[in-house]
């Protein structure tokens, strides 16, 4: 019974959120276009299908992993389980003590990342436009990646308290120089998979991870350190992205080259 | 009707595999790094089964209704003509997507909270909520001019590189000049406004632009909206932040 309740209003605060955007989409279709959309009642369907999917999808993390994940980030930068390791009570916590942190900011960042809806929307349509030469499983792994690398840096930032600036910026010139050597049709993939990441199901988990981290390690303070990490999230993706683009090409062109070589051999022989 | 059973139950298990490596990393430290058990294990597998129902109608009624519509919107505004209603849709999109989105009110609430305690705007309900609003209509502004910026570069054909480069570039000098406690909240917000309903719309918008325009390559030309969208609300943040 709670849970049909909790349904309900879920279902009811999506489509609160879907009404602004389909009355601009109706509006604009039937004012400005003026013409009858093509299969009118598949595309109904499919928003009905759409908003049903997120409110299932949204009460099923927040029944099952939300509350799971936000304890363990808590427990985890708990001081207690951190000194477990330590010998004696005098001792003070080192960065390298939290290196449970980083492995489970690490994991909670990639396999978030895979099931994120945005970015699987993205991927479909990607694959598509190029024809398959991106793969879905591809872009999806190599984001996920991304935002494991950048969510743990980031809390290792938080603990070890450097400049948030200075992994930005170091990232920024690396996102730049990648843009000259990476090929040219996957640079406006690659940026926009920066801010496809952090949607739905990464942003709650990540946050509760960071604000849990800056109130326990001594002093950092929660609303300056707290944020932040949600902008190593979308920076590490472009940075893989085109990473992955480039091996591809080196793969492609390492075959090329050998089925040359092979070629060149059988013309003499 | 047997087959398209079996097609659903097929995507399906596709999303079940989507969600496998979140379980098996929650259930690793918890088991093993923080030992202890599965609290409500009934409570948890229902709501797995949940997510995975979830994530497979939401993709069915992506390929059904979000990408056709945002395509075929795109072609007849190619077929139209009339830039000026494009550039009016395209920012009707974003604005109205991102005013209403839970997570922007959220973090504006929390950002008005902030400047109250350090004694930016007096600390009461209303000083608060004037602040939060115009926040909001801030980051709604600013999603709504990227992207149409980003409808005006597919039409141009400009590169993407150096509009993005110069926006970062503006982004860190802004870090420098903007107060110290709105930057967090800046940084940030770019990641919030793009929710799971307006990426795959945006996305089609810009791939079926692309692809009606002659000259433009869906590839090169047809991604890059959502880039613009999370670039522009952290300088518009940032300003606000210095104006307010």
């Amino acid at each position: 019974m709670e849970l049909i309740i909790s349904l309900l209003s879920i279902l009811f605060s999506t489509i609160k959120d879907v009404i602004p955007i389909a009355a601009i989409i109706f509006g604009f279709q039937l004012f400005v276009i003026r013409r009858p959309i093509k299969d009118l009642r598949r595309v109904l369907f499919g928003f009905g299908y759409v908003i049903v999917g997120l409110a299932f999808f949204l009460l099923g993390l927040e029944k099952a992993l939300f509350p799971l994940g936000r304890l363990m980030a808590e427990q985890l930068t708990n001081p207690e389980f951190l000194r477990q390791g330590l010998s004696s009570a005098a001792d003070v916590l080192h960065w390298d003590d939290y290196y449970w942190v980083y492995i489970f900011a690490f994991a909670i960042g990639a396999s978030t990342t895979i099931a994120e809806p945005s970015l699987i929307a993205v991927a479909i349509k990607a694959n598509e436009v190029s024809g398959g030469t991106i793969g879905i499983w591809g872009l999806r792994i190599s984001v996920a990646l991304g935002v494991a690398v950048g969510i743990s840096l980031g809390t290792f930032r938080i603990v070890s308290g450097v400049p948030i600036h200075y992994f930005i910026i170091t990232g920024y010139v690396l996102v730049v120089i990648q843009t000259f050597f990476a090929p040219k049709m996957i640079v406006p993939l690659a940026y926009d998979s920066g801010g496809v990441t952090t949607s739905t199901v990464t942003v709650p988990l990540v946050a509760a991870l960071g604000l849990g981290l800056a109130e326990t390690v001594p002093g950092r303070s929660a609303l300056l350190d707290g944020f932040g990490l949600i902008a190593f999230a979308s920076l590490f993706p472009m940075i893989t992205v085109m990473g992955y683009a480039q091996i591809t090409e080196f793969k492609q062109k390492r075959l090329r080259a050998a089925r040359h070589a092979e070629l060149d051999r059988d013309n003499k022989s | 009707m047997q087959k398209s059973l079996y097609a659903l139950m097929q995507s399906m298990l596709g999303s079940l595999r989507d969600l496998l490596p979140i379980i098996i990393v929650i259930a690793f430290f918890q088991l093993v790094v923080l030992q202890q058990p599965l609290p409500d294990l009934v409570g948890v597998m229902t709501g797995v089964v949940f997510v995975v129902l979830g994530l497979t109608f939401f993709i069915y009624g992506l390929e059904m209704g979000l990408f056709p519509i945002g395509e075929s919107m795109a072609h007849a505004f190619a077929r139209k003509g009339s830039v000026s209603w494009l550039i009016a849709f395209a920012f009707a999109l974003g604005f109205g997507t991102t005013v209403a989105e839970p997570a922007l009110i959220a973090v504006a609430a929390e950002a008005a909270q902030v400047a109250a305690n350090g004694g930016m705007i007096e600390n009461n309900p209303d000083a608060r909520s004037v602040y939060a609003n115009g926040l909001r209509f801030t980051v709604a502004f600013a999603v709504g001019l990227a992207i149409v910026i980003g409808v005006v570069r597919i039409l141009k054909g400009w590169s993407i590189q150096y509009m993005i480069m110069g926006g970062y570039m503006l982004v860190v000098l802004m870090t420098g000049l903007a107060p110290q406690w709105i930057i967090g909240i800046a940084y940030d917000s770019g990641g919030v406004t793009t929710s799971t309903i307006t990426v795959p719309l945006v996305t089609a918008l810009g791939v079926g632009l692309a692809s009606s325009i002659e000259g433009r390559n869906p590839m090169i030309d047809g991604f890059g909206l959502i880039a613009f969208a999370s670039l522009t609300p952290m300088i518009f943040v940032m300003a606000y932040g210095m104006v307010v």
